[in-house]
């Protein structure tokens, strides 16, 4: 029998806390340090002057597409639907991803540093010679970044409420106990989007690349330190597994009935197989990633790809197998005889947790099995780092897209100085961040983390039917570009808001389950392809300068 | 550009349908129908449905190692390095 805590203790160490302010207090120092090394350009703020080499180039980019989606979520999925969770995603993205860089992500390079494009809009608007297609991407892109800055933001409430719950019961007193004493949310948000804005303001994009660097780093080892911990007070890898719901440990369906305090429900476990099948469009949206692309830009060469390329699938397994056995390994709650292997927090808080709230499980599960306050405090701040690691450069890059292609977009650049521009770079990312703010506190118990991530990453997969066509097929003209946006768009905003504005959905589910039918990522995509291969056959070609200069 | 002789473009393109041909071949093994119902564990710990995906993540990561050794594309950073127009 493991030794555990039987219950939580009647004051709260404020350890874990302090640990993570000095977390934090380190990622600014870092940050700001790289700020030295700023050179006061708009090239070298949007760029860093290309100079990010290749083990930095692979934690950027690994770092920004492990999210909270990837802790938080990954955990809290598995417990929802048990061990597919991992296929779901994390072994069809080590394949996919790979592809994606290695066949838009070099090309894009290359051209890029032909002819000095500093974002993906730029890219498109040169290749398919259109101003205004910029002005059709530009809100689709940001519209679709916002419920990935979302769940980053509310990934951070998910960690930090259960973390801080019970530590200032005077300051913050709330009538629910789980609750009680924890920091609220809103000032939570407040200092997440602080540190963040402040290292982005000090260095840019070297900044953001130093702290993602420093973040995944953190993020992996203290992942690992996690997952050792918690198995250690199961009682070791084997009595964990033993002790999971077994519907979880198999991807058929099934069911699981859960009484949360909204009342009885039934939760759909497992996952079906056109589901699983029609999900390996879902990776396909780093193509399509604004921050990515900006990675791609900031790399010093091609070969610094190499290691991109190959450690990518590696780095998720690293990342994902703990993730998903822990959160199968808290399924064990559901089971007669929970209560003699796990807390009676932990009981009581994730058997009764809603479909919304399955991403507090890994906190949760820290919180009540990590009995060292600082070890706590370290693995905390690890999942905070991976939640971080993808806000700075999704908060950056929009700046960048909005100042170079939307303000000085057809205006003379030298009627504005360096440090104008970059102030106007500045300005727009606080208006995103405030934005995000605040809707993160509107909807904060509105969704699953998990399913508004694959909403956000769904329309970046669909756009990518844009960008292999922009690359590989000369035949590619304007108004297929156009038809291609406007039906991945329309046909992304219906099934949003069918599923409910970011809740799990399937199209064409079958029988009394929603997960039987195809991931509208599919229909989207297929929707934008067909629309823009279609177009193309009948309108005018692009120009011979134009395919001299990107197809090579 | 990428094109050169015609001997060396037709050795890329038979080692380019071998990357297309893994490739679809990894996509269809994801697909791992046989293990959907199997809660068996593997080393005691791991569902075969996790080990086997965590395995295929090993299996991706060898050939995209594979594809930067065999079939990167110099000729494209030749290109891009030729300077700005």
């Amino acid at each position: 029998m493991p030794t555990l805590l039987a219950q939580a203790p009647d004051s709260v160490s404020v350890t874990p806390l302090v640990v993570i302010a000095c977390y934090l207090g380190l990622l600014l120092g870092l940050a700001l340090f790289s700020g030295f090394l700023f050179r006061g350009t708009s090239q070298d703020y949007f760029v860093a002057s290309r100079s990010i080499g290749p083990f930095m180039l692979l934690m950027s980019v690994f770092g920004t597409t492990m999210t909270a989606f990837a802790l938080v979520g990954s955990t809290g999925k598995a417990f929802q639907k048990g061990v597919g969770t991992y296929g779901l995603m994390a072994s069809a993205s080590g394949l996919i991803h790979a592809a994606c860089f290695f066949l838009i992500g070099i090309r894009v390079w290359a051209i890029a540093k032909r002819h000095g494009y500093f974002t993906q809009i730029q890219f498109f608007r040169n290749r398919f010679e259109s101003n205004n297609l910029g002005y059709l991407l530009f809100p689709c892109l940001v519209l679709l970044v916002i419920p990935y800055l979302l769940i980053g933001v509310i990934g951070s409430y998910r960690v930090m409420v259960p973390t801080t719950s019970g530590m200032f019961p005077e300051l913050f007193p709330h009538e629910n106990p789980v609750l009680n004493g924890a920091l609220p949310p809103w000032l939570i948000g407040l200092v997440i989007c602080g540190v963040v804005l402040t290292y982005i303001f000090a260095g840019g994009s070297r900044a953001a690349a130093w702290a993602n660097t420093f973040q995944t780093l953190v993020f992996m080892a203290m992942g690992l330190l996690a997952f050792f911990l918690i198995s250690k007070a199961l009682g070791g890898l084997g009595a964990a597994i033993e002790q999971t719901n077994p519907g979880h440990l198999v991807r058929t369906p099934s069911e699981l009935a859960v009484a949360t305090k909204a009342g009885e429900t039934v939760r759909e476990v497992g996952i079906p197989p056109l589901m699983f099948l029609t999900y390996m469009f879902i990776p396909l949206s780093v193509g399509m990633f604004p921050h990515l692309f900006q990675h791609w830009l900031t790399a010093k060469s091609a070969k610094s790809f190499k290691l991109t390329v190959v450690a990518h699938p590696l780095c998720i397994m690293v990342v994902w197998v703990p993730c998903v056995l822990i959160g199968l390994w808290a399924t064990g709650v559901f089971n007669e005889g929970a209560k003699d292997i796990w807390p009676a927090p932990v009981v009581n808080i994730m058997s009764s947790a809603s479909d919304a709230e399955v991403g507090k499980v890994l906190s949760v599960v820290i919180k009540f099995l990590v009995e060292e306050p600082i070890v706590a405090g370290l693995v905390t701040a690890g999942i905070l780092a991976a939640i971080m690691s993808s806000l700075d450069s999704q908060f950056l890059c929009l700046g960048t897209i909005f100042t170079n292609d939307v303000v000085l977009h057809n205006r003379d650049r030298s009627q504005f100085s360096e440090k104008q521009i970059v102030l106007i770079a500045r300005s727009f990312v606080v208006g995103i961040v405030l934005l995000t703010y605040i809707l993160s506190l509107v909807l904060k118990n509105v969704q699953n983390v998990f399913d508004l991530a694959v909403w956000s990453f769904s329309g970046f997969a669909a756009l990518t039917s844009l960008v292999f066509p922009a690359l590989y097929w000369k035949g590619a003209t304007k108004a297929g570009a156009y038809a291609c946006v406007i039906a991945v768009a329309s046909t992304w905003i219906y099934f949003f808001a069918k599923s409910g504005f970011g809740g799990e959905y399937t199209a064409f589910a079958t029988g009394h389950r929603s997960d039987t039918g195809v991931m509208p990522v599919a229909i989207c995509f297929v929707a934008g392809l067909v629309s823009l291969v279609v177009v193309s056959l009948f309108t005018k070609k692009p120009s011979e300068e134009t395919i001299r200069k990107f197809f090579p | 550009m990428l094109s050169g002789s015609v001997h060396p473009f037709s050795f890329m393109k038979s080692r380019l349908g071998i990357i297309v041909i893994v490739f679809v071949l990894l996509a269809l093994l994801h697909q791992d129908q046989w293990n959907w119902d199997n809660a068996n564990t593997v080393f005691g710990f791991m569902p075969v449905g996790l080990a086997y995906h965590a395995a295929y993540s090993i299996v991706a990561a060898i050939f995209w190692a594979a594809v930067v050794r065999f079939a990167w594309p110099t000729g494209l950073e030749k290109w891009a390095d030729e300077g700005d127009e």
